[in-house]
């Protein structure tokens, strides 16, 4: 029998649940487990600048692998300063685990220091939230935790630990337990056979189909079963933002991304299908639209692991509750197997009908001989990178152009904050990831705005060697909020400009990394060459780029889906 | 429309605000709220009232049910059910109005549980309806405090929502 601390219970829970990294901050409530971390080599923590940057490095680290992050930080303030990242993951259904300290029991309630009820703060942006009543406890609530986060639809789970609870000289019998017994969480384990049976059967009746796909299945690691579903259908597949590398993007059969600036023809596309297989998506308002006049001739087959997603904002006709992989896997069986095939004068009719909205728009944009455009240097990082970098962004503008115009083949390698919009989250993400795949290509697209949200963080690479690459397009804007100015508000810039830039270079180089500066359009693929060639440097490429430039396309407010702006003058 | 949701919960600190947060957060109407613990000292039941259209309600149960301490949940408006409020009332009750209030509160099968010389306090219990009722009969100029427990509902029948 062996008896340890609350806190050495903790860590060792985490070694048992074969966490190798936790992301954090001390402070005087966790003190007791920070000193548990110092007496052992299991679990490697990494100090970060910000207790945010904490959780998006763990939402990275997650993104990536499919696996569960882990943050450790302080009561109060360091507790509230996770917040955004909590709810960063819980929009995009990430799993994540974060261990709170918090004042002794005997004081909770008094205003104690650095007392806050992060149960109750945390509680609208989380999965669900246990606090540690019993040192005994630990070992329970930390596997029931990590359960919690990774199954189902997964999510951020918060654990409150009172400092009494880790008290060092206060030792109990520990035990892992093998099994979690929770009788009131029972995730879906296979989709209905007589649904899938119904939704097969309009799938091969389908004239005119499409297959909307998210970031569930990514998240339910269903990339295999969907190509090859929609492989064997011959039908086009458009995905979400969130989705982006679930179906490779290179192939003829992928559309593009649909939604707010998704492609002409996806949206198209969808405006005027007969059918829709939404699989692991969930009909939010950046894809749909006005949900009134969505989709009007179309008929709605929706598989998710949540039931709380389906019949949210549109009805689905056949809903489908379980995993995306065994539906799917379902799904293909019986296509396989079924004598019907798919009508092949209609999909012919239907892919010329697509081809050609293809052709219309391409996703040009307008080049120019000396302005660096901010799509061309999306373009040359995915030639330079052979598509295969691990992509993270923050939000506006680049974001968007990122996910246009990086071309991924592979799913958990564009990483970004869809569901919140979290401005700050790409540094500490490619940080995550890098530190996770250190042989791999991460790089950070972001903007002047964003990434001073938690530019911080450059002491973070410093210290641990992580070797990311930022590609900082530098509009001298807030680009998204003034391009919506320049759309509603007749270019009233209210606030959109960001006057005295630092010097990035030098801000770069004072934190002992290299700065780049790019201005002349001639220069551009030189010095990302140059820049990826350092492969063991951290580079901060400051790059001058267009600061006039819109996204396109962008549907219309309050439009159906295919009323889109394709270009400034151009409305359809 | 009107439905009543009865809702088996772990009786756990923190677990009726993640109910009651889940109304507010998401802009769902609570009408009426009741909580107590059952014969089964590890679970709450749990009523409440609300009004929505259908796609909300459908909403509504399915959030809940995806609160980890949420153990089962059944809408009691879906089939035949009883449903109960208790209200108690402090009537005003002096001269020739004493025999009026005493006729009012005999019709709705109301009792006094307490008097003074001034004053009744009435116990009615019945579904939500027949207590508005009584108020609008006595009329509000006689009502000096009201206190309604909310609704408390189970399903009619062999039905029961148990583990
Ligand atoms: C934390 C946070 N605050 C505010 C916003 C609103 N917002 C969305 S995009 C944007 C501008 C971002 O500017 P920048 O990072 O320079 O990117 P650009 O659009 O110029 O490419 C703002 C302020 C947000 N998404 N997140
Ligand atoms: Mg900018």
């Amino acid at each position: 029998m062996e008896l340890l601390s609350g806190a050495d219970m903790l860590i060792r829970s985490l070694q048992d649940e074969g966490i190798e990294y936790i992301y954090g901050y001390p402070g005087g409530a966790a003190l007791h487990i920070y000193d548990a971390l110092f007496r052992q080599d299991h679990v490697k923590h990494i100090l970060v600048r910000h207790e945010q940057a904490a959780v998006h490095m763990a939402d990275g680290y997650a993104r990536a692998t499919g696996k569960v992050g882990t943050v450790l930080v302080t009561s109060g303030p360091g507790a509230t300063n996770t917040i955004t990242g909590i709810a960063t993951a819980f929009m995009d259904s990430i799993p994540m685990v974060v261990l709170c300290g918090q004042v002794a029991s005997t004081l909770i309630g008094e205003d104690a220091f650095q007392e806050t009820d992060m149960i109750g703060v945390s509680r609208p942006v989380v999965k669900h939230n246990l606090s540690v009543r019993h040192p005994e406890e630990i070992p329970e609530i930390i596997r029931r935790a990590y359960y919690i986060a990774s199954t189902g639809r997964p999510g951020p789970v918060v654990v409150d630990i009172p400092k009494d609870m880790t008290t060092p000289n206060e030792r109990y019998e520990y035990v892992f337990p093998k099994k979690v017994k929770l009788r009131s969480y029972n995730p879906a384990v296979r989709g209905h056979a007589g649904q899938i049976k119904k939704a097969v059967d309009m799938l091969l009746a389908a004239k005119r189909p499409v297959i909307y796909a998210g970031g569930g299945v990514i998240l339910g690691k269903a990339t295999a079963q969907l190509t090859e579903l929609v492989r064997q259908l011959g039908y086009p597949i458009t995905n979400t933002l969130m989705g982006i590398g679930c179906y490779p993007a290179t192939d003829q059969q992928h559309i593009g991304w649909l939604g707010m600036h998704g492609t002409y023809e996806s949206n198209m596309a969808m405006h005027h299908s007969d059918l829709i297989l939404c699989v692991g998506a969930r009909f939010d308002d950046r894809v749909t639209n006005a949900t009134e006049k969505f989709c009007p001739g179309a008929r709605i087959v929706h598989i998710d692991i949540d039931p709380a997603s389906i019949s949210k904002t549109i009805d689905a006709d056949v809903p489908i509750v379980g995993p995306v992989d065994s539906v799917l896997k379902e799904m293909l069986a019986q296509v396989k197997e079924s004598k019907r095939k798919p009508d092949a004068e209609a999909l012919a009719a239907w892919w010329k009908q697509i081809d050609e909205w293809r052709a219309y728009h391409g996703m040009r944009y307008e080049t120019s001989d000396d302005v660096i455009k901010p799509q061309e240097v999306i373009e040359a990082l995915w030639e330079l990178t052979n598509g295969e970098a691990f992509v993270t962004s923050d939000v506006g503008q680049h974001q968007m152009f990122a996910a246009q115009y990086y071309k991924f083949d592979k799913p958990n390698r564009w990483i970004n904050s869809g569901g919140l919009g979290t401005m700050g989250f790409g540094l500490p993400a490619a940080m995550g990831v890098k530190l996770n795949f250190p042989d791999d290509e991460v790089l950070c697209v972001t903007g002047e705005g964003s990434i001073q949200m938690n530019i911080q963080e450059l002491s973070t690479c410093k210290q641990y060697n992580l070797p990311v690459k930022i590609i900082n397009l530098n509009n001298q804007a807030l680009g998204m909020v003034k391009q919506w100015q320049d759309m509603n508000y007749e270019s009233r810039h209210a606030e959109s400009y960001m006057g005295s830039l630092p010097d990035f270079v030098k801000l770069a180089e004072a934190y002992g990394h290299v700065g780049i500066r790019i201005e002349k359009k001639e220069d551009l693929v030189p010095k990302l060459k140059e820049a990826l060639a350092m492969k063991d440097k951290l580079v901060f490429l400051d790059i001058y780029v267009d600061r006039f430039e819109h996204v396109y396309p962008m549907q219309v407010a309050r439009g159906s889906m295919k009323d889109m702006w394709l270009s400034k003058t151009e409305r359809v | 429309m009107r439905h009543i949701i009865s809702v088996l919960l772990e009786n756990e600190p923190g677990a009726l605000s993640r109910v009651v947060g889940l109304f507010s957060q998401r802009n769902y109407n609570i009408e009426t709220l009741t909580v107590a613990p059952t014969e089964d000292g590890t679970l709450s039941r749990l009523t409440v009232t609300t009004t929505g259209s259908d796609r909300v309600i459908e909403q509504i149960t399915k959030q809940l049910n995806k609160l980890i301490e949420v153990v089962k949940l059944v809408d009691l408006t879906e089939g035949s059910h009883i449903e109960r409020e208790l209200m108690l009332v402090k009537l005003k009750a002096t001269g020739a109005q004493r025999a009026e209030v005493k006729r009012t509160v005999d019709i709705f099968r109301g009792q006094i549980v307490d008097v003074t010389s001034s004053i009744y306090t009435v116990q009615l219990v019945g579904a939500s309806d027949k207590l508005d009722a009584f108020i609008q009969a006595i009329g509000t100029a006689v009502v000096l405090e009201v206190v309604r427990s909310g609704v408390s509902g189970i399903a009619r029948g062999e039905k029961v929502l148990s583990l």
